[in-house]
């Protein structure tokens, strides 16, 4: 057989070929291969012991191996379900907003560096030709060649060279695999259910979890659960599971199957029929569902409770018992479900009766334009309403009967189709329609996805932090702003208020979303929590045509509701939010929000149950979303706070020594000499000043629970406010400007060491001791918490300088040799250490202390708090939280759901401060009218 | 501490000379040989230090400070280990000097007689430079060589000592990270009284005038603290008097602005 396909492309989602067999086996000629026969490289087999195939696309790297697999039974190709890994794709390099900001202040650094070495280097040829020469001793030759000019300058790069730390590459990369280690160990971040522990697959990035502005979050996997359960149905007009909130303990129900009403039974058979679930037989006799769909699990499992069992599915044939009776159909043809169409549908022949029918399920407005003429599709239409207004997700059910000859036609033009190469998926959608239309719809069902615990604190929190909450799910409308209610994401009226952009053509979409704007930009000024809601139509236009409007929008507002959106209009809003310099994260659980993930400055996957493709493709993965509160607030805060040391305080320590060597330089007639010897100069950098700062990566500033507490503190990180150019200035000014350290440590050095006493390496080891005690004492000024580690790598640090060079000066060959024990034994040697401390500490404790105790912000304060060890004062007397009343109105949007579905309860348990809010006299406030409730939201949406 | 600074490098200079200074330095015929005299302020008791102080000369020139070769100082056998010692390693007639390099070539070379009431001071120069230097860095068996032919720079060396013995050379040899220096050029064991007048005969050599330095001879004794240097004094009364400042300050600030 002969195998034809495209080129290896970039979506490893799809693969269009075709088998095509020679001629022996001319009874199938072409048979199509779609992703369904394809094994991605690295996945693992399942629910088979063996699959046999065919390499294709095995490029250089065994990167992008697909492996083309068929196994035929009973002469047809036939698709075994196996666990699909995606492979990463090609992962952007990501870097974080601080390594800019360093590799920016590195070029600064060198910008300055350059200019020193020019103006240095050119006094240093004036002097030279003024001075120098007529200086006997250093027997300057009369005539030099031109590029003697060059090596003074030369000298001064070599000795500015240091300026620049290299260190702080490799301590930082160091760094960083720390952070992620942490957040790898962290026990609060274990998924107590499935015990997954969170992960950091990026080591790279932990400090721009710290800086997020927006977070984008897939909704089904990630805020919820992603545990479908069936709950009610409305099938031919009639409600079930109303009363009970379970349609599978409605009595009415029960009757109506046990009386064998026909559109009860059809309903049941669309629900055990049409869908890709594979049943499989466990050891013990029951029967396992595996689904890739999880609405399709939760409907075959309700239809089995139901008596409606789905009992075997070999290869074409499917087995149903009923009532005790097996009844079989042969599946003729999958019409698969694509996020374009919306639906998906079978052709079955009833092996009973042989007739063939299409059985088709899908979002209301996939199927209910397309019922058949006759039909009333409005209590449909008032079902899917209601029940997404309970969260709830909606599908619905149809059926059709097909005649013998209609369906040959039509299975040739859909092989037609399957066979092709190029648009396949479209031509496929074209032909499916072609036989999707008269459909007799037979009801809708319900199905419930549970809030993930925590979710709403988490929302709650993390917006207090200062980041914008964009939900983008392809939920429909209703279901995605009743979630959004329910989990803190919106505020119900009056506090918040709810604009939609909509409509279906360019000037509908224009004209809504420039009334949305200006809507918005009248409310900015109120503390009203204004969000807005989008579809993915008229996204798809807004991103299109009105790009400046919409992004000027985004800007607006700090929420927003995305529903219906594809992964590729997911990974265009990313883009659109970091084209605006916003930090981005991106959370989601499933396949479609690979893309996104991809896309985002930060990706975080969670572990769920539609497996790993997130997980995988992300940055960070986490058990469950409440989890993202830690990884924000204590991971990426603590980490954006020590690198931000970090970094700068490794700019700062090699400005401090050069700015020494720059000044003997004057002194040593600008002839470049080195005061510090070679030796010395490298354990500067490599060990008496890179270990101290490396503990400071288990320093924190303020105690977990405080942070947790008090997220309005992250803002500090958000603009980077702990590393930019003019906190830079500040550390690159201490050395310079306030003429502390290094001037300090060398006046002081050089003068107590003058005359007699000055002798070269005497001065250099003075001047050298010098900086290692500021060093030391700096790092302990700027050290917040300090546990054993700390004092042992500042103070030993401190005593290892002095072991080190004791070494050094025992070794008669050394450059050095007695000279740390002469020094160690001269009083003047230790009391120029404590001017040079004094000296060089005294107006920087004095100046912290002051703004400590004048000009504090929010950190001190929260400091002091901890370090009384009372309680903690509020933090809204110092800055008025706007969003301060939302409190007492968010259990209201809890409430909503919980008056219907006893299943939120978690929320509330999770939350007692909500529930302290009500007071004890009030509890069944939280039962008061929910339709009440529910009116005003819809009409909130409907007057936008 | 008593300190007596006496700069020398005008007076020295016959006043017929004093036009052209370094045409009367460079010139081997002239007479260099000069006194001066002053009077002890204060009691000095032994030992008494005598400094040479050496301004605007830079030991701490790059081409200078690297100017020489530890391995050849310290062992005979390394005689030829000339390369670092540019460009003054060889002579003319490629023989290797032994000591090499600037440093060593530039020996200062002023002498100086003392007198005290007509009797002559007896002036110490043994264990003036670092024992470690003696013992290790100069070798016992390593003779100068070559030392001084050709273009002289300073003070010849007697090539009969091994240059462990050669205090002068040691103690020059430690360079000076500052332009303004002190060097040890012996000690005198005798206390000297308040009012003695001391008579010091110069042998004025050492060419400073083509780089307007000067030359000074210092007389101090020294306390545990190491010479006479105001300094630390000084900054340790600046730091506490800003410290105190500080102090009230924030004192004050808290009274009035808890």
């Amino acid at each position: 057989g002969v195998i034809e396909c495209p080129g290896p492309d970039k979506d490893i989602r799809r693969f269009d070929g075709n088998l095509r067999l020679l001629p022996p086996f001319i009874d199938n000629d072409v048979c199509p291969l779609t992703i369904k026969n394809t094994i991605l490289q690295s996945c693992y087999l399942r629910n088979t012991e063996w699959a046999c195939g065919v390499a294709v696309y095995t490029g250089k790297k065994g990167k992008w191996i697909k492996l083309v697999w068929w196994a035929h039974y009973l002469g047809k190709c036939y698709s075994n379900e196996t666990k699909l890994g995606m492979t990463r794709g090609i992962p952007e390099p990501k870097l974080t907003a601080v390594d800019a900001m360093i590799d920016k202040l590195t070029g600064a650094i060198f910008v300055f560096q350059i200019v020193v070495v020019i103006v240095l280097g050119t006094a240093g040829n004036v002097w030279k030709d003024t001075e120098a020469r007529k200086q006997w001793y250093v027997l300057y030759p009369q005539e030099f060649p031109w590029y003697e000019l060059l090596v003074i300058p030369l000298r001064f790069e070599l000795l500015c060279s240091i300026m620049i730390p290299i260190s702080i590459k490799v301590s930082l990369d160091l760094v960083k695999s720390l952070y992620a280690k942490f957040i790898d160990w962290d026990y609060e971040m274990i998924d107590p259910e499935t015990d997954t522990p969170s992960h950091a697959t990026n080591t790279a990035i932990s400090e721009d979890l710290a800086q997020v502005e927006y977070i984008l979050t897939d909704k089904t996997g990630t805020l919820t659960e992603n545990r479908m359960i069936f709950r009610r149905c409305c099938i031919g007009g009639i409600f079930y599971g109303n009363e009970t909130g379970d349609a599978l303990k409605d009595v009415g129900l029960l009757n109506a199957i046990t009386s064998g009403s026909p559109d009860v039974i059809r309903f049941l058979t669309v629900m055990a029929v049409c869908n890709t679930v594979i049943p499989a037989k466990s050891k013990a006799g029951a029967i396992l569902y595996k689904a890739q769909s999880q609405d399709e699990e939760a409907l075959v499992h309700a239809a089995a409770q139901l008596h409606m069992v789905l009992v075997n599915k070999n290869a074409s044939i499917l087995e149903i018992k009923f009532n005790g009776s097996v009844l079989q159909y042969e599946i003729l043809e999958t019409l698969e479900f694509t996020s374009d169409r919306k639906r998906m549908s079978v052709v079955v022949k009833d092996c009973h009766s042989g007739n063939i029918s299409l059985l088709s399920k899908g979002a209301d407005e996939a199927i209910l334009p397309y019922a058949h003429a006759g039909q009333q599709t409005r209590t449909f239409v008032e079902a899917v309403e209601q029940y997404s207004q309970l969260g709830l997700r909606t599908l619905c059910l149809a059926w059709r009967e097909v005649e013998e000859d209609e369906y040959q036609e039509w299975s040739l033009m859909f092989k037609e189709a399957s066979s092709t190469l190029i648009d396949r998926e479209w031509r496929i959608a074209e032909v499916c329609q072609r036989l999707e239309h008269d459909l007799k719809v037979l009801g809708v069902t319900a199905i419930e996805d549970r809030l993930q615990d925590g979710v709403p604190e988490t929302i709650e929190t993390l917006r207090k932090a200062g980041i914008n909450f964009w939900m983008l799910t392809g939920d429909k409308q209703n279901t995605a702003i009743q979630i959004a209610l329910s989990c803190n994401f919106i505020s119900p009226e009056p506090k918040g208020q709810l604009l939609s952009i909509d409509g279906k053509t360019e000037d509908e979409v224009c004209r809504s979303l420039e009334r949305v704007l200006l809507t918005m930009r009248i409310t900015t000024s109120e503390p009203k929590d204004v969000a807005f809601v989008v579809d993915g139509w008229a996204l798809e236009i807004a991103l299109k045509h009105y790009r400046k409007a919409f992004t000027e929008l985004a800007i607006l507002s700090r929420t927003a509701i995305c529903c219906r959106v594809t992964p590729s209009q997911k990974a265009q809003l990313v883009e659109l939010l970091k084209s605006c310099d916003y930090r981005t994260l991106a959370i989601g659980d499933g396949g479609n929000d690979v893309r996104m993930i991809q896309k985002a400055d930060i990706g975080v996957g969670i572990s769920g149950r539609e497996g790993l493709q997130a997980a995988r493709a992300a940055d960070y993965s986490i058990g469950k979303f409440r989890f993202l509160k830690r990884l924000i607030l204590v991971h990426g805060r603590y980490s954006y706070n020590r690198t931000a040391f970090l970094s700068q305080y490794s700019f700062y320590k090699s400005l401090l020594i050069c700015f020494i060597q720059i000044f003997f330089s004057f002194i040593s007639g600008l002839s470049g000499t080195s005061l510090f010897n070679s030796v010395s100069l490298m354990a500067y950098n490599v060990f008496y000043t890179s270990i101290p700062v490396l503990v400071s990566t288990i320093d924190k500033d303020l105690s977990e629970g405080t942070v947790m507490q008090h997220p309005q503190i992250l803002f500090y990180c958000q603009a980077g406010r702990l590393l930019n150019p003019s906190t830079f200035a500040g550390w690159f000014g201490r050395p310079l400007f306030h003429g502390r350290e290094a001037i300090v440590a060398f006046v002081i050095s050089i003068h107590v060491y003058a005359y007699e006493k000055s002798e070269m390496e005497e001065v250099s080891m003075v001047a050298l001791s010098g900086c290692i005690w500021l060093q030391a004492f700096v790092v302990a000024l700027e050290t917040n918490s300090f546990t054993v580690f700390q004092h042992l790598a500042i103070w030993g640090n401190l005593v290892a300088f002095y072991i080190i060079n004791w070494i050094f000066s025992a070794i008669p060959s050394s450059g050095m040799y007695t000279i740390m024990f002469r020094l160690c034994s001269q009083p003047s040697y230790w009391i120029t250490m404590f001017l040079i401390v004094a000296a060089g500490m005294g107006p920087i404790v004095a100046l912290k202390y002051f703004r400590y105790t004048y000009r504090a912000s929010k950190i001190n304060i929260l400091q002091q708090a901890e370090r009384m060890g009372g309680p903690i004062l509020s933090l809204g007397t110092i800055e008025p939280q706007p969003r301060a009343i939302e409190k007492d109105v968010a259990p209201l949007s809890i409430t909503q759901p919980r008056s219907r579905s006893p299943v939120y309860e978690p929320l509330l348990s999770d939350s007692p401060n909500t529930r302290r809010s009500f007071g004890s006299g009030t509890p069944f406030d939280f039962f008061q009218s929910p339709s009440r409730l529910s009116s005003i939201y819809s009409r909130n949406c409907k007057d936008n | 501490v008593v300190e007596i600074v006496d700069q020398y490098d005008n007076e020295c200079i016959p006043k017929d000379f004093r036009d052209n200074k370094v045409e009367f330095i460079k010139n081997k015929l002239t007479n260099k040989s000069c006194t001066r005299t002053f009077t002890v302020p204060k009691q000095m008791k032994s030992p008494i230090f005598i400094y040479y102080q050496l301004e605007n000369f830079y030991q701490n020139h790059r081409r200078y400070v690297k100017s020489r070769s530890d391995k050849q100082l310290q062992s005979k056998k390394n005689a030829a280990h000339i390369r670092e010692c540019k460009p003054m390693g060889e002579t003319d007639n490629k023989d290797p000097i032994i000591p090499c390099g600037l440093i060593a070539w530039s020996l200062f070379n002023d002498t100086y007689g003392f007198s005290v009431k007509g009797k002559d001071l007896k002036v110490n120069k043994r264990d003036i430079a670092w024992g470690s230097d003696k013992n290790y860095k100069f070798g016992a068996d390593v003779f100068p060589k070559n030392f001084q032919v050709g273009d002289v720079g300073g003070k010849s060396l007697n090539s009969s000592i091994p240059l462990s013995e050669q205090e002068d050379l040691i103690v020059w040899m430690r360079t000076a990270a500052l332009s303004t220096f002190r060097k040890l050029y012996g000690k005198i064991e005798d206390d000297l009284q308040a009012n003695d007048v001391i008579t010091v005969v110069i042998e004025n050599n050492y060419n400073t005038y083509d780089f307007k330095g000067t030359k000074s001879l210092v007389l101090s004794t020294t306390s545990w603290i190491g010479g006479k240097n105001d300094f630390l004094g000084v900054t340790f009364i600046t730091i506490g008097g800003i410290c105190l400042f500080l102090a009230i300050t924030f004192i004050l600030l808290y009274v009035i602005k808890p």
